[in-house]
């Protein structure tokens, strides 16, 4: 055992250092994946990347953590990510060492980040960026006006 | 107002701005005061109500209109955007009346066009010029809204008209059962939203019992949503308004219905004199009077 990216205590058998790229770190039990999917990192990703599920987790119990080999997060999905994992830590990896760490919000309003599940959405038929606010409904686009959970977005 | 394009843009005190003005609009010397003005009807679904009644509206303020006859006619055959018909449109109107079947249509119109969008239906999402009018009639004929006890009867999860009612009558204060069969039940998420916003006092039932209501409203269940259109003639049957179920009604009850009806309401109580639909669909022009003044005056 060693201390990864992230400063908690992992197991060195699944999990290998990664020189330079984003190591996302409390990542609700289970998760894991579908953050892996709204980064959009699946079959085609030639990087090197890294799943680990239910790590023990002071914090929480059990945990996920993602690690992508060359890869940044930008704003827009840090935005995604903080949808299905709030409580998630983004750690930036240059050199091998933790240069940036921070922790996700979850937004009240996202622009130009989720297509709206709403098939009959005009944002879904004509070239127009989707804005979802934040409510006690769920997310509700500003569109159709209608509202829908975290992972219904995230999908 | 600059748009209309949600009844969530309305707030109580413009909602009852707009009551008054159509008070005035519905004298018979309303003013032509907005001769000159150009205003663009764009209906790429079928109306007949709405259309006609905005047509009326606009000729009775000396409005011009600019109208696409259908759809065929236009550009949109050709493959145009909306995006694209608005913004050409917007150069040639003051106002442009919208109905499209793409929800959230009106609000992109909105957003792109500099003269002011009135959404007259945007797919299963808004009607808000609807919404004024059966708030007005109740309004009208009930001299209040707030505290009456409303009934929705019908298709309550599929119908725009009764998820934009349902906000309206609640921003006013008024007691609402929801009347519909389990499958068609109103989503949850719009109860919430104004027992949250509004403190709205919202019941479910599947009692048609109207003893103790103020207005009664009503609209058609639609078969297409039926896999099995036996069931929904079934349930059409189980929730249509006769003078039966009308035993027991309060003497001044009133039974509004957006049109068009089909089989929700038997014939026989078309004569009664509880019903004040045929009514409520004339209010439309002084309503739309109202909000066309308000817009482009």
């Amino acid at each position: 055992m060693r201390a990864g990216e992230s400063g908690e205590v992992v197991d060195m058998l699944t999990v290998e250092q990664i020189e330079n790229g984003t190591v996302i770190d409390h990542i609700p039990p289970g998760k894991g994946l579908a953050v892996l999917t709204i980064l959009h990192i699946g079959a085609d990703f030639k990087g090197r990347a890294a799943l680990v599920m239910n790590v023990p987790s002071k914090r929480m119990g059990r945990k996920d953590i993602v690690k992508v080999e060359g890869v940044f997060i930008d704003e827009k999905n840090v935005d995604r990510v903080a949808l299905i994992a709030p409580q998630a830590t983004l750690n930036i990896i240059k050199g091998g060492k933790v240069s940036g760490k921070n922790k996700v919000e979850l937004p009240t309003e996202v622009s130009g980040v989720f297509v709206c599940p709403n098939p009959k959405c005009v944002t879904n038929h004509e070239d127009v960026e989707t804005h979802f606010t934040h409510s006690k409904r769920g997310l509700c686009c500003r569109h159709c006006e209608r509202c829908f959970s975290p992972e219904e977005l995230a999908k | 107002m600059k748009d209309l394009v949600s009844i969530r843009d309305v707030d109580k005190k413009q909602a009852t701005a707009i009551f008054k003005l159509a008070d005035e609009m519905d004298s018979k010397s309303a003013p032509r005061k907005l001769a000159g003005k150009v205003l663009s009807t764009l209906f790429f679904e079928p109306s007949t109500r709405t259309r006609l009644s905005f047509h009326t509206a606009a000729a009775r303020l000396g409005i011009s209109l600019l109208d696409i006859e259908s759809v065929g006619d236009s550009s949109i055959v050709k493959g145009e955007s909306l995006v694209d018909t608005i913004k050409i449109v917007d150069g040639y109107a003051d106002c442009i009346v919208l109905r499209h079947p793409l929800e959230g249509s009106a609000r992109l119109a909105a957003d792109l066009a500099e003269h002011p969008v009135i959404n007259a239906g945007d797919g299963g999402n808004q009607h808000p010029t609807q919404t004024l009018i059966d708030l007005y009639t109740i309004n009208r004929l009930k001299k209040k809204v707030g505290g009456l006890r409303v009934s929705l009867v019908g298709d309550l999860k599929y119908a725009r008209t009764m998820h934009s009612l349902l906000y309206g009558l609640a921003m006013f204060g008024a007691e609402i059962t929801l009347v519909s069969p389990a499958s068609l039940q109103m989503d949850n998420a719009f109860i919430e939203d104004v027992k949250e916003q509004f403190g709205a006092k919202v019941r479910a039932s599947n009692d048609m019992n109207f003893r103790d209501c103020d207005v009664l409203y009503v609209c058609r269940i639609q078969k297409e949503r039926f896999a099995d259109p036996y069931e929904a003639v079934r349930l059409q049957q189980e929730f249509r308004i006769t003078l039966d179920s009308l035993k027991g009604a309060k003497d001044d009850i009133i039974i509004l219905h957006p049109l068009p009806k089909v089989d929700e309401i038997a014939p026989e109580v078309d004569k009664s004199e509880k019903v004040r639909y045929f009514e409520q669909a004339r209010y439309g022009v002084p309503v739309r009077m109202a909000i066309l003044s308000d817009i482009m005056g």
